[in-house]
This record gives C-alpha cells, sequence and structure tokens, in this order.
C-alpha cells in the first residue's frame, strides 16, 4: 500500500519529500478541514430540520481532497453521492452544493464553470459515461481527462467492470478513483467481496492499479497525480483504491449500530483521522501556524455561514416547476398537467 | 426517385448524418468491420474509420453508457444495441440516466443519444431475437421512442433522432429490414418526432398501429376494398409521446377503432392509445375499441405452428377490421 507519511507524521518515503513544501501541507490542510467542517454542518441542518436527508463522508477527506487537488480546469469529475467533498474541492459552489440537500434540483450543478457531472445515485453507472467523456476527448484530441469516483460497493455492480474494460480496450485517459471505505451501508468489503484487494482488480484489465493509503493525503495526491499524467500521455486508464474509513453513518437515515461498534470507530479515530495525521505532520516538519490554524477556521466558518444564508433565501420552488425540463420541449401530457397544476394552485 | 430497402434506409441516413457532421459516431457490437450482423453499417467503418464506427466489446450497459458519457460531452452517438431483446442489461443507463439527466440538471446537461435495436419476430428468432420490448420504456418521461413502417419514415426520422437534443429509441422491425421497400428521395430531409401519419384515408374504419403491422393492415385494406369497407390507417410512427391529436381525430373520423400491436397485449402502447380515445372521444365511438395483439407469453416460441400463432399477419388483420366493419 503506498504510504508517504505515517500515522505519527512522519515520512515512511522519502521519494516526495522534496515534493511537499508547507505551502501545499496548508492548501490541504485548508481543503480537508474546509469540507469537515461543511459535512459536520451538514448532519447539523439535517437533524434541525433545514435540509433533507444528508450523506456524510467524514474520515474520507484526505481521499476526496489529495485527488480532486489534480484536476486541472477543463479536467471531468464524475462523483457519488458522497463525493461532495471532492466537488467542493475542485470548484463546487457551497450554496448549490447545499441546496442540492435541501432536494433542490439547481443544486445538482453546483459550478458553472467545472466540469461537473450531477452526482449518480444509482451504483457505478458513472464508470462507462466517465470513459465515455474521456473517449470523446481522445478524438476530439484534447488532453484532458476524467476522474470517477465510486465507493467499495460498487466494484461489484456490472457497470464497473463494462466501464473499465471498454476504457482499458480503447485506452481512453480515465482514473477510476475508488474509496474504500469498509462499509457499502451495512455490508462490509469482506462481504462484498473475495478478493483481497479492489486495486487487484486492475490486473485482469491490464491497467496499473494502485493501492494507497486513504488517509494518506500526500500518498493519494500522488497516486492520482501520477494517473492523470499517464492518462495525459495516452497511456490510458488506472484503478485506485484509496483504503479509507467512513467514521459516520451511510446517511443520516442510517443507524450504524445495527451493524457495527461505533464506540470502537471512535476509538480508531486518534489512529486513523487524516486531518490529525496531516496536522502531526506539519508540526513534526516545521509547516504548523497557529495563527493561521484560527484564521483559517475562521474564514470557513463565515464562508459556510453565508452559504447557508444563501441557501436559505433561495426562492421558493413554484410545483408547476416541475414539469419543466424533461424534454428539450415539451410533450403535449406535460404542458396538459402542468396547466391543471397552474389551475389547481391559483 | 430511389427505390430502397428499410434497412437501406437506415444505413443512408446514417452515413449522410456522418458525412453532414462530424460529431455523429457509431458504436456497438460488429458494427465495424463486419458492418452489423444485419449489415445496417455497412460501408460505414471503411469510409469513417474506427474511431467513428467502434467495435466495442460484448457489453450493452457500457454501449449505452459510453455513449451517453460522449452525448454530455456534446458528440452525437448513435448506439447499436445487437437485438432489442439485449438492450435489457443497459436498461439502468437508459431509464436511470439517459431519461433522466436534463432534468435532474435543471436543463444543464443533456444526451443527444440515438440507441438503434431490431425488434420484432417472424424471422424464425426464438425467444431472444424476436421481442417488442418498447412498453418497458414507454412510461419513462425523458426518453422518445420511434419505430418507423417505411424506408421513407425510416430515413426522415433516423435523421430527426440524431439531430434531436433528447435521446432517442429507434426500433427498427427485423422483418421489415428486407421485406419493405420504397421510394426514398435523395434529398436531406427530416421527419417530425411525436407526429402520426395517416398512412391510408378511410371511411368505414379505423386501424392504429405502428411498425412491420403497418404493412399487415395496408394489405388487408386493400383486400377489403373489394367487400366494400374502407379503412382509415394511422401509424403511430412515434410511440412516445404519443399524438394525441392525430389519435382522437383518426378515432372520431369513423367511430370504429382497432388498435394492434405484435408486442403481448396486455401492458402494451395500444392500451394507452386505448385510454386516449376512452377519454376524448366516448360519444363519438359506434362500436367498443378492439384490440389485435401478441398473446400474453412471456416471448416468441420458436416452433414454427407457434411462431406463427403469436404474430400479428394480415389474415388475422383483415378479420378483426371485418368484424369491427359488421359490428
Amino acid at each position: 500500500m503506498m504510504e508517504i507519511i505515517d500515522k505519527a507524521g512522519k515520512f515512511v518515503s522519502k521519494e516526495y519529500e522534496k515534493e511537499i513544501t508547507k505551502e501545499q501541507a496548508q492548501k490541504f490542510y485548508y481543503h480537508m478541514l474546509r469540507i469537515r467542517t461543511f459535512d459536520r454542518k451538514g448532519k447539523a441542518l439535517q437533524r434541525q430540520g433545514r435540509i433533507g436527508t444528508y450523506v456524510p463522508f467524514e474520515g474520507q477527506e484526505a481521499s476526496q481532497v489529495g485527488s480532486a487537488l489534480v484536476l486541472e480546469e477543463k479536467d471531468w469529475m464524475f462523483p457519488t453521492y458522497r463525493d461532495h467533498g471532492a466537488t467542493l474541492t475542485f470548484g463546487a459552489e457551497m450554496d448549490r452544493v447545499l441546496l442540492y440537500w435541501n432536494g433542490r434540483v439547481e443544486g445538482s450543478v453546483p459550478s458553472k464553470e467545472k466540469n461537473i457531472y450531477p452526482a449518480s445515485v444509482p451504483i457505478a453507472t458513472q464508470l462507462p459515461h466517465a470513459t465515455g467523456a474521456a473517449m470523446a476527448e481522445t478524438y476530439k484530441g484534447t488532453n484532458n481527462v476524467a476522474i470517477a469516483y465510486f465507493g467499495d460497493g460498487a466494484t461489484s455492480e456490472g457497470d464497473f467492470h463494462e466501464g473499465i474494460n471498454i476504457a482499458s480496450v480503447f485506452q481512453a485517459p480515465v482514473v477510476f478513483f475508488n474509496q474504500n471505505n469498509g462499509f457499502a451501508i451495512s455490508v462490509p468489503i469482506e462481504k462484498q467481496m473475495n478478493s483481497e484487494t479492489i486495486a487487484q482488480k486492475s490486473e485482469a484489465y491490464g491497467i496499473p492499479g494502485v493501492r494507497v493509503d486513504g488517509m494518506d493525503v500526500f500518498a493519494v495526491h500522488f497516486a492520482v497525480k501520477e494517473a492523470f499524467e499517464r492518462a495525459r500521455n495516452g497511456e490510458g486508464p488506472t484503478l485506485i483504491e484509496a483504503v479509507t474509513w467512513r467514521f459516520g453513518a451511510h446517511t443520516t437515515a442510517d443507524d450504524p449500530t445495527k451493524y457495527r461498534d461505533q464506540e470502537e470507530t471512535e476509538k480508531k479515530r486518534e489512529e486513523l483521522d487524516p486531518i490529525l495525521r496531516l496536522e502531526r505532520f506539519m508540526k513534526n516538519h516545521d509547516m504548523w501556524d497557529e495563527d493561521w490554524a484560527e484564521k483559517i477556521e475562521k474564514e470557513i466558518e463565515a464562508e459556510l455561514d453565508d452559504a447557508i444564508v444563501e441557501m436559505e433565501k433561495f426562492q421558493k420552488p413554484d410545483p408547476a416547476d416541475m414539469f419543466d425540463y424533461v424534454f428539450e420541449e415539451p410533450t403535449w401530457t406535460i404542458q396538459e398537467q402542468k396547466e391543471i397544476l397552474k389551475g389547481a394552485t391559483k | 426517385m430511389p427505390i430502397m430497402s428499410y434497412i437501406q434506409a437506415i444505413t443512408t441516413a446514417l452515413k449522410e448524418e456522418m458525412q453532414r457532421d462530424n460529431k455523429v459516431f457509431v458504436l456497438g457490437e460488429d458494427v465495424g468491420r463486419k458492418g452489423g450482423v444485419f449489415r445496417a453499417t455497412e460501408g460505414l467503418y471503411d469510409e469513417f474509420g474506427e474511431y467513428r464506427v467502434l467495435d466495442t466489446p460484448l457489453a450493452e450497459s457500457a454501449i449505452a453508457g459510453v455513449g451517453i458519457g460522449a452525448a454530455m460531452y456534446g458528440m452525437r452517438p448513435v448506439a447499436e444495441m445487437q437485438f432489442a431483446d439485449f438492450i435489457m442489461p443497459a436498461v439502468n443507463q437508459i431509464i436511470s440516466e439517459a431519461a433522466k439527466i436534463r432534468y435532474r440538471s435543471n436543463n444543464d446537461w443533456n444526451a443527444p443519444i440515438t440507441i438503434r435495436a431490431p425488434y420484432g419476430g417472424g424471422v424464425h428468432g426464438a425467444l431472444y431475437h424476436s421481442q417488442s420490448v418498447e412498453s418497458v420504456f414507454a412510461n419513462q418521461p425523458g426518453l422518445k421512442i420511434v419505430m418507423p413502417s417505411t424506408p421513407y419514415d425510416v430515413k426522415g426520422l433516423l435523421k430527426a433522432s440524431i439531430r434531436d437534443n433528447d435521446p432517442v429509441l429507434f426500433f427498427e422491425h427485423k422483418r421489415a429490414y428486407r421485406l419493405l421497400k420504397g421510394e426514398v428521395p435523395d434529398d436531406d430531409y427530416v421527419l417530425p418526432i411525436g407526429k402520426a401519419d395517416i398512412k391510408r384515408n378511410g371511411t368505414d374504419i379505423t386501424v392504429i398501429t405502428y411498425g412491420l403491422c403497418i404493412h399487415f393492415a395496408m394489405q388487408a385494406a386493400e383486400k377489403l376494398t373489394e367487400e366494400g369497407i374502407d379503412v382509415h390507417i394511422l401509424d403511430l410512427r412515434t410511440v412516445y409521446p404519443l399524438d394525441q391529436e392525430a389519435i382522437i381525430e383518426a378515432a372520431k373520423k369513423t367511430g370504429k377503432v382497432l388498435l394492434i400491436t405484435e408486442d403481448n397485449k396486455e401492458g402494451s402502447i395500444i392500451g394507452e392509445v386505448s385510454a386516449i380515445i376512452a377519454e376524448n372521444c366516448l360519444f363519438d365511438l359506434d362500436a367498443p375499441v378492439q384490440r389485435l395483439a401478441g398473446p400474453d407469453i412471456p416471448s416468441m416460441p420458436y416452433a414454427p405452428t407457434t411462431e406463427k400463432f403469436f404474430m400479428v399477419n394480415p389474415d388475422k388483420v383483415e378479420k378483426a377490421m371485418r368484424e369491427l366493419a359488421e359490428y
């Protein structure tokens, strides 16, 4: 398993030592803190009834930030519903992401500038999409890359195989980024597959496979960066398995105590938490600055408060809007039903 | 005007669209070097090359899914499902993704993909090469389903499907491929999706159907003129969304309606047509709406006698027409 810094925040591999600067460490820390603050607020807002069901990702910050910071302006991101940490890092607008969790369709497109595909809720369907977008880039002659995010459960789906297989046949510039957080809702990874690792599945497709410590933001970042470089150079797809952990529930509608010991999970926090690990590393290497840490914390809180205000003052939906954008032009049934609804709500 | 078979009209439409727009490309199983198992894509590989006529792995969900990804990117994929029966692994991609992407992205993304598939029986295709699958998709707003009956309609509607900014399922009756021939202009014409077409004007009874059954109805109608029965025939051409206006008009014209499909009777497209007539034409009807359809069994059997019994044919249509006319 690829690891650059260990749990104590010390270098395991000197290979990347020169590439890791204070500035970069601060940038990673800032983004991880930012999305964790968002995530915890998301859970709180759901409990207060201010947004709908929320999907937390606490524990996966290193995987999402480390990967998302590799993308360049024109690259493509195909996330799932648990990857808004990655989309926020890549360029999703925070109020739009909150709108999504408030059930608003306007939140499905979180950025007008970035190629962020609306989060896939059906499992693994986005893998063939990422392959298709990547193949279209090749046909057009650009060197943009697509990254598909997916969880451990998705590796059992047919679209996991179909999407990767076709990408490998056509050497499409796509990175298949798996976050193995140990559980697909309640089903642990050992009941999901008989393989020892997810990364080893790459062998079947004849493509590089990398297993990386998903709690080590540097390891994730450099593994994904190298995969992007291969893709940009026409060397085809890579399968990356970031081994991580979901500290919380599957969603706010899930009670994880039904299938695992949450106290055990909390005991692992000292050892596993990717933000604590980076903090230790920065302190060990003279990159930590208490004033800076306080400053970014305040900045993030303020940004989040503003985003919540924007989300809450967003205009309420007109029920008739539900008939919009089924097709480019509405059909007669849609027009008829919309008129009836408008009449009834007048 | 050149005479063309139904399948030649498909190849011509694909070729002309690929010449017109370099974003149009074809993908599917055996569509490249072989030119497709029915030869629908014959000659395209030689003319446009392997990057625009993609021989894909045997994976229907990926054919649809990769096509959807490329379509969202701005390409115009025409995906071929080798047989409509084998579209089933791609249903999740088609219904969960293609049909919903415009809606769930609030009009920011769309997937202008055309998915072609040969459907229908009467070719000794047995259970898995004979099915009609349109009703699986016909209650999925976001998808359009086109099922043409003549070479002329094929060319105009396939071009329209490729140019449409929404996903279109284009079902081609495989028995029609070489059976049906007709005049097809050289012009670059498109026909409107969502519009039915009167294939025969008549005053005594109305037949509403689509695909190969149009051909059977036309044959039966000719025979019935000898008995003084004048049949009006409406070709749905698009089975989702249905052309409500044309259906009402055709039903009111004679007050006696026969609906025909090769699909299983229960839950088929014509049930929806019947509901439109019931809602709008009660006082114009002179007889109960009649349905002629395949039996409600899982798929078309293989043994010749049973296949023949399953299929709609001109004799069955003629009998149903006569009974309705005499009602």
